[in-house]
């Protein structure tokens, strides 16, 4: 009996080869394809060291990324607390790619392989295939590419304008990262080929059309030009527009077109990372929970053996800790705790349904199928969508959240709401707001600029709750957008409601871009 | 499924990215590292070591909410005994209340990060320049590097010019005129033709003929042959490197303190790890003296007592006599540095004189004098201008228009600027005197 089960276990001890992690991966496989119904990218994992995975931490965890001082900084930062023993590094990495890419590093145990494989290659990998935000905003099958075209582009503008100046324009596109996406899919605007083509055609319906007599006929004389109305003008410069980085790139009047270049570059990079943003939870809860259904089923296959098991649950556990607010370890809400919950509550309403879920939940309590339900899920929401939709009174009970709000125009904290009847779904609001992008960023927006004028750029905060731009910041951000601007900006912190400004920063140029 | 072993992958990708935040960054960590410099036994300069500067020079800003001001709202999780409605005492430290209150930036703290060996020397030395380096001589050759050198006919298969070869076998294969393929096949077509049609049977035994011709050519002028091959060349180079001899002299005599004696050495250690900046190759010499001369080992130089009188001539003449046997001038930049309380013999003064201004300098690169003092010596020397036998002997030198460098020191802490004041950089000093 022993020997039967000696010959199931995929791996023995702590050890691992190659060969390994091909009998894991193939296992994996098929658990995860075969019987949860996974759709993933085709899969491509890598061995790296603990040095390799903080060259990654530095930048951003691509493979290849464009030179710049920051990640410099945050390599030196990294690796200076790793090396003194204050921060561990992570089991993987893995890119939104295809294939995707999944750095494995050669200090894990072949249990810790096991996981990361399942959470990285599978659940990670599903939700990047399949979640409809990274499929309208990222390109998975060019993103490598387009970054090693802009690690190239931006050396060649290094060697050809000097270093100092692209650095400039890169410190200004970070500045203005967050500020540098579109958070809703645009019109599609012809490509260079289908313009040209155009042209062409008007060019040979003017050449067969062609008559000099035309030239003869006398003209009333060139009018004088009509004035553009406000709003045209507006429209014209597509404003107001919250993509700042996007307004300067096509209307700074004074960039040169490599500076314009290492603009788009930045912002195209920013918006390949918006979806992950958003998905935060959904994303890690996704791969949480795969690799928790794929390792609890290899563990019953007897592919892995009890102790490997045990190994698992130690760092399952560790990862999915949620300390209580006052701990004194609580940093806010885990996503992997909070995902992995939601899921495991979903598959709960899914199997075993109680009469409140029934309720609340009509559509999928009891249905059965909890993986059709959570791929659904997984395919159609984002963090905030997801929280408002599928937190359950029974999680938050189990949770025993509680809604505090700070006022400074009140003496004490107030308790808003806490797990009760009353305040289910005042929690739920609440919480699903804090996982919005466009609420938890400030809200700031070019309004208007007057071209035919002195130029100057007017920008709105909008303030939210009364909480202005952390000011030394906003003038130093202020300060580069004046830069590459060329000319003065404003910056005005309204409430939306009243229109009554609350403060106003200023910044003028400095010659020094151009 | 692909696994890809990326472990043997040159590491260091990201040392470009912290090559421009040292640079970014620099004026700050310079004035780091001086200051570490200065906490730090000279001894271990020679080491990397950690750095702070302050955050806000290599701050990323961003557009960010202040965490001040303004209605905050959090969601707990651990709930244990609040109802709605509760009211709850703000925790101390005023508004920005909750554990996520705090903003997502950095800290204004400082900013802590460690500095290689090489980068922390680059730094702590730099804008030092080496004092007329006219007189840089090429001497033995120390590396062997390999350049490409056109092509051979035998080689190893790694080095076989692919495109030289082909292109050979190409003009071969047209100048012998072998036959091309198309050529046979379309004969082949034609005899198969004729062979269907029948009859005309001269013909086809003409083309027959011409194609077994053909044939026998091509296999007689192979496609490519050992003839065609080239393999890239490489022929060795040795490159000439720079070195450069260190002396250093010092009085040993009964009147130098241990004190006076860490002065000078943490000096020699400076120049030390200077020169070897500088030069590929250093070679240090230590001479001691009382009134005879004695090359030493470091550990003897620095260390064993040794009592007498006070010559400086003999060790001049030591030097002399090294430099004649070992160090040719004409392959060698010699660098000295002498350290002395001061004294020397009364009547030694114009032979060292003599010796220094005629033998020694003319065959230097750079002489350094430093004359150590005890500590409390520097009270003193601030109100009475007092002259040790051998500074006045070095000053007439000097007035004489020797180049001769010499300073005073009293204390360890000004042993780094007087360091920095003999070698500053040339033009920056030319540039400071522009008013």
């Amino acid at each position: 009996m022993s020997a039967i089960e000696q010959d199931n276990l995929i791996f023995h001890g702590a050890d691992w080869d190659f060969g390994t992690i091909q009998r894991v991966y193939d296992a994996v496989e098929a658990i995860a394809v075969g019987e949860l119904g996974l759709d993933v990218y085709p899969n491509q994992i890598e061995v790296i060291t603990a040095e390799q995975m903080l060259d990654a931490y530095a930048s951003i965890g691509m493979p290849l990324f464009y030179k710049h001082w920051s990640f410099g900084k945050h390599f030196a930062l990294h690796e200076s607390s790793y090396r003194q023993g204050l921060m561990g590094l992570a089991y993987e990495i893995v890119i939104n790619s295809n294939p995707c890419i999944s750095y494995i590093m050669e200090e894990n145990t072949a249990t810790m392989q096991t996981l990361v494989i399942a959470h990285a290659a599978f659940g990670h990998n599903h939700f990047f295939k399949n979640n409809y935000l990274f499929k309208e905003w990222t390109d998975a099958d060019g993103i490598l590419d387009y970054l090693e075209f802009a690690k190239g582009y931006v050396t060649r503008c290094e060697e050809r304008y000097g270093h100092a100046a692209v650095e400039r324009v890169l410190d200004a596109a970070h500045a203005m990262m967050s500020h540098g996406v579109h958070r809703y899919p645009r019109k599609k605007r012809p490509d260079l080929r289908s313009e040209e083509r155009r042209e062409q055609e008007r060019h040979r319906h003017q050449e067969q059309t062609f008559n000099d007599l035309w030239r003869t006929v006398p003209t009333k004389g060139t009018a004088a030009k009509p004035q553009l109305s406000e709003e045209r003008r507006r429209a014209l410069l597509e404003l107001p527009q919250e993509n700042i980085l996007y307004f300067l790139e096509k209307s700074a009047p004074r960039l040169q077109p490599w500076q314009r270049e290492i603009l788009r570059i930045v912002r195209q990079i920013a918006q390949y990372f918006y979806p992950q943003r958003q998905t935060k939870v959904m994303n890690e809860g996704c791969a949480t929970y795969c690799h928790y259904r794929i390792m609890t089923r290899l563990h019953e296959k007897g592919q892995i053996s009890d102790g490997a098991f045990l190994e698992f649950l130690q760092s399952h556990t560790n990862v999915t800790r949620q300390p209580e607010f006052d701990d004194p370890h609580y940093g806010g809400i885990n996503p992997y705790a909070l995902g992995f919950g939601m899921m495991q509550d979903i598959e709960r309403i899914c199997t075993r349904p109680t009469d409140e879920d029934r309720e609340w939940f009509p559509a999928i309590a009891g249905s059965g199928d909890a993986m059709a339900v959570l791929r659904d899920v997984w395919a159609n929401y984002r963090d905030e969508s997801f929280i408002s939709q599928y937190l359950s009174p029974h999680l938050i009970r189990q949770w025993r959240m509680f809604h505090l709000v700070d006022d400074p125009d009140r003496p004490e904290l107030m308790v808003e709401a806490i797990h009760d009847e009353r305040g289910y779904r005042r929690l739920r609001r609440s919480l699903s707001r804090h996982y919005d992008v466009g609420w938890s960023d400030p809200d700031i927006q070019v309004i208007d600029v007057d071209l035919a004028g002195d130029r100057r750029l007017i920008l709105h905060h909008h303030v939210l709750n009364r909480t202005m731009l952390h000011k030394d910041d906003a003038q130093r951000v202020l300060q580069m957008v004046a830069n590459l601007w060329g000319y003065a900006v404003v910056l005005k912190e309204v409430d939306p409601a009243t229109g009554a400004i609350f403060q106003e920063h200023v910044a003028h140029p400095h010659e020094t871009l151009f | 499924m692909y696994i890809i072993d990326r472990r043997l992958n040159p590491g260091g990708k990201s040392l470009a990215n912290r090559q421009r935040f040292l640079r970014r960054a620099k004026a700050q960590i310079q004035r780091a590292v001086r200051q570490t410099a200065g906490d730090r036994d000279i001894t271990d300069l020679d080491r990397g070591g950690e750095v702070s500067i302050p955050a806000d020079g290599v701050r990323e800003p961003s557009f960010r909410r202040s965490g001040e001001g303004g209605v905050h709202d959090h969601i707990l999780p651990g709930n244990k005994r609040f109802v709605e409605g509760d009211t709850i005492d703000r925790p101390p430290g005023g508004a920005g209340s909750g554990s996520s209150g705090g903003d997502s930036g950095e800290g204004e703290d400082d900013f802590r990060f460690a500095l290689t060996r090489d980068e922390f020397l680059d730094l702590f030395l730099d804008d030092l320049e080496l004092p007329d380096l006219a007189k840089r001589r090429v001497a033995t050759v120390e590396t062997q590097g390999m350049r490409r050198a056109g092509y051979t006919v035998t080689g190893s298969p790694v080095n076989l010019a692919l495109l030289r070869s082909m292109r050979n076998a190409l003009s071969r294969r047209i100048a012998l005129r072998r036959p091309k393929p198309q050529e046979l096949l379309r004969l082949q077509e034609e005899i198969d033709r004729l062979e269907e049609r029948g009859g005309e049977s001269g013909r086809l035994a003409a083309l027959r003929e011409e194609l077994d011709r053909l044939k026998h050519r091509t296999r007689r002028f192979p496609y490519i042959d050992p003839i065609d091959l080239r393999y890239r060349r490489f022929e060795p180079v040795s490159r000439p490197v720079a070195q450069a001899v260190m002396f250093c002299l010092m009085d040993v005599s009964g009147s130098m303190t241990e004190h006076m004696k860490d002065l000078a050495k943490r000096f020699y250690m400076l120049l030390y790890i200077f020169l070897t900046r500088r030069y590929k190759h250093v070679e240090i010499v230590f001479i001691r003296h009382t009134h005879e001369a004695k090359e030493v080992d470091e550990e003897t130089f620095f260390n064993s007592p040794e009592t007498g009188g006070t010559v400086v001539s003999s060790a001049l003449r030591e030097m002399q006599r090294i430099v004649g046997e070992r160090y040719s001038p004409d392959s060698w930049n010699i660098y000295a540095a002498q350290a002395s309380d001061g004294d020397n013999s009364p009547n030694d003064g114009t032979t060292s004189a003599a010796l220094l201004r005629d033998v020694i300098l003319p065959i230097c690169q750079y002489y350094a004098y430093l004359e150590v003092g005890s500590d409390s010596d520097r009270m003193q020397t601030g109100f009475i201008n007092h002259k040790t036998s051998l500074w006045q002997t070095y000053e007439s030198l000097i007035e004489h228009g020797a180049n001769l460098a010499m300073r005073k020191v009293n204390h360890r802490r000004e042993i780094y600027p007087v360091f920095r004041e003999l070698f500053r950089r040339r033009d920056a000093e030319a540039i400071a005197r522009v008013p």
